[in-house]
């Protein structure tokens, strides 16, 4: 019996980007390019025909090489990217983790930024101050709540960040390589509340460069090559094949 | 239609937060280094409107009943109109490293440049205050009647922000061609001269054209001539308002979602 809710479908996505070398950026440009025949993009395709659904509950691993479209997929998913042929479905809010210190300030302090980085994910002031407490004890940074955010190390602004997004059970949690910076009590922690939130019913699509990392937190878990899927399934299948290539 | 009607204001009820905290931390990051702060924002028109007079009073001689009020509140309409939007129009640019990180409405940048400008263009309307006591102006009743020139800007000048956002990405040049634009179009606004100076010429058909004329006549009339509005004023405030709207509305989400390939 299938009773599994599909909380993200992503059926035959593919996003393309124009190459910058390509851009026409004025107006004389446009009308030098133009008059000569010459308006066409370079094209570049980051996705090819991806097809995925990720059901409720599922610890979703994506695995692949830099540059092979691991981060674009989740920027589709989290809607900042709009993909060019195919559509994605998502069932559920999202708490993005793509690129750490999104929607920071690095002049305001993190308490400043605490409310900010709320507000960008489309949090409310209510529910930002009666969830502080919790993120300034997660990422066990009170000394420093006043000092602007750009004298921050990366792994504090990580902390931060995370504290936030993890602060409200998200449906869908999308973390992209955010245990990199963080120190090793640190990236427990967070794996911690990863896990408690996936027990909680979140669903959790998680890129790591760690092999190891992937096969012990995913069940399921995807290849993705030049920007095409090579093999899906279970994460130990998919992460012998991947290690057994590089 | 009606359901993306619908879905549209719950997503703006949604991200309120984030306009109100981007206004915030604009002001906050306008005045954070200066001693006088806030105090700025009063005292900025009122200097400005100063050397304007001594400059104008000196090599014309306007026949004009109050020319510091006069010039002060042409001044201040004209500037939040070119103020709001060339800031409106940089925002999604300027924003461009959020907006490639996480989703979050477009609109909100334009939207949120706009309201900014307003509060400055309020902090102006204390100066105008202080002025009109200064030099003994009377206060009409009918200055109350601001309120609809400035809210009909407000959605003027965000219909216009909204296009020039969005066109701007695709074509940079109109950021510079912009600042050329307003320098000229203050000359065809009657900021500093009367409008009867045009009587007779080209330019006073012209000057009819402008929209911002328009809004800062219809601002004089109620503050300074203490007179209601006239039938054309409510009509043209209120008709550029909702075409500058429509078609800003058009364009930018036509092109809102490849904005993400041009910054
Ligand atoms: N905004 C953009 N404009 C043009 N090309 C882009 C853009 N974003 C990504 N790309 C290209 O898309 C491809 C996929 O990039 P992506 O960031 O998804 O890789 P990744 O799998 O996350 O790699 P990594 O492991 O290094 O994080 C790359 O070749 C990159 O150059
Ligand atoms: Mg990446």
């Amino acid at each position: 019996m299938d009773d599994k809710k599909i909380m993200v479908s992503i059926d035959n996505v593919g996003i393309r980007f124009n190459l910058a070398k390509e851009r026409v950026d004025s107006l004389k440009e446009y009308f030098l390019k133009f008059t000569k025949g010459a308006l066409h993009f370079e094209e570049f395709w980051a996705l090819d025909g991806v097809s995925l659904d990720i059901e409720k509950g599922d610890f979703y691993g994506l695995v692949g090489i830099n540059g092979s479209g691991k981060s674009t997929l989740l920027k589709a998913v989290a809607g900042v990217f709009k993909p060019t042929r195919g559509k994605i479905t998502v069932n559920g809010t999202i708490a993005p983790l793509i690129e750490l210190g999104a929607g920071f300030d690095m002049d305001l302090t993190a308490r400043e930024n605490i409310f900010l980085n709320g507000a960008v994910l489309g949090f409310s002031k209510e529910h930002m101050l009666a969830k502080f407490d919790e993120i300034v004890d997660f990422s066990e940074l009170h000394d420093f709540l006043d000092v602007p955010l750009k004298n921050y190390s990366s792994g504090m602004v990580a902390r931060i960040a995370f504290a936030i997004a993890t602060a409200t059970k998200p449906d869908i949690l999308i973390a992209d390589e955010i245990l990199a910076v963080g120190d090793y009590a640190f990236q427990e922690k967070c794996e911690k509340r990863m896990q408690e939130l996936l027990d909680a019913g979140t669903t959790v699509i998680f890129v790591s460069h760690s092999i190891e990392q992937v096969k012990r937190m995913c069940n399921k878990a995807t290849w993705i090559e030049k920007g095409k899927v090579i093999m899906t399934g279970d994460a130990e299948t998919v992460c012998d094949a991947y290690s057994a290539k590089y | 239609m009606i359901k993306n009607l619908k879905g549209s204001f719950q997503n703006f009820y949604r991200y309120r937060f984030l306009l109100q905290n981007l206004i915030q931390r604009d002001i906050k990051v306008k005045y954070r280094r200066s001693t006088l702060g806030i105090l700025w924002s009063v005292l900025n028109p009122l200097l400005m409107m100063f050397v304007l007079t001594m400059v104008f009073s000196y090599f014309f001689r306007f026949d004009i009943e109050n020319y510091p009020v006069y010039i002060l509140s042409g001044q201040l309409i004209f500037n939040y109109f070119t103020e709001s939007t060339s800031m409106a129009m940089e925002s999604v640019i300027g924003y461009a490293p959020l907006i490639k990180k996480v989703y979050v409405p477009k609109y909100i940048f334009p939207l949120e440049k706009t309201c900014f400008s307003f509060v400055n263009l309020c902090f102006s309307c204390i100066a105008l205050v202080v002025v009109m006591l200064v030099t003994g102006a009377p206060f009409h009743p009918t200055m109350i009647l601001a309120l609809y020139p400035m809210a009909t800007l407000f959605v003027f000048s965000l219909g216009v922000g909204l296009f020039l956002a969005s066109s701007s990405i695709f074509f940079r040049d109109i950021i510079h061609l912009w600042s050329v634009f307003t320098t000229a179009l203050m000359y065809a606004s009657a900021v500093f001269y009367p409008k009867s100076l045009l009587d007779g010429s080209i330019m006073q058909f012209l000057i009819n054209l402008n929209p911002v004329y328009w809004y800062i006549d219809a601002f004089r009339q109620v503050v300074l001539n203490g007179q209601m509005f006239t039938f054309n004023h409510i009509l043209v405030c209120a008709l550029c308002a909702v075409v500058a709207m429509v078609v800003g509305v058009k364009v930018f989400r036509k092109g809102q979602d490849s904005f993400i390939l041009y910054i």
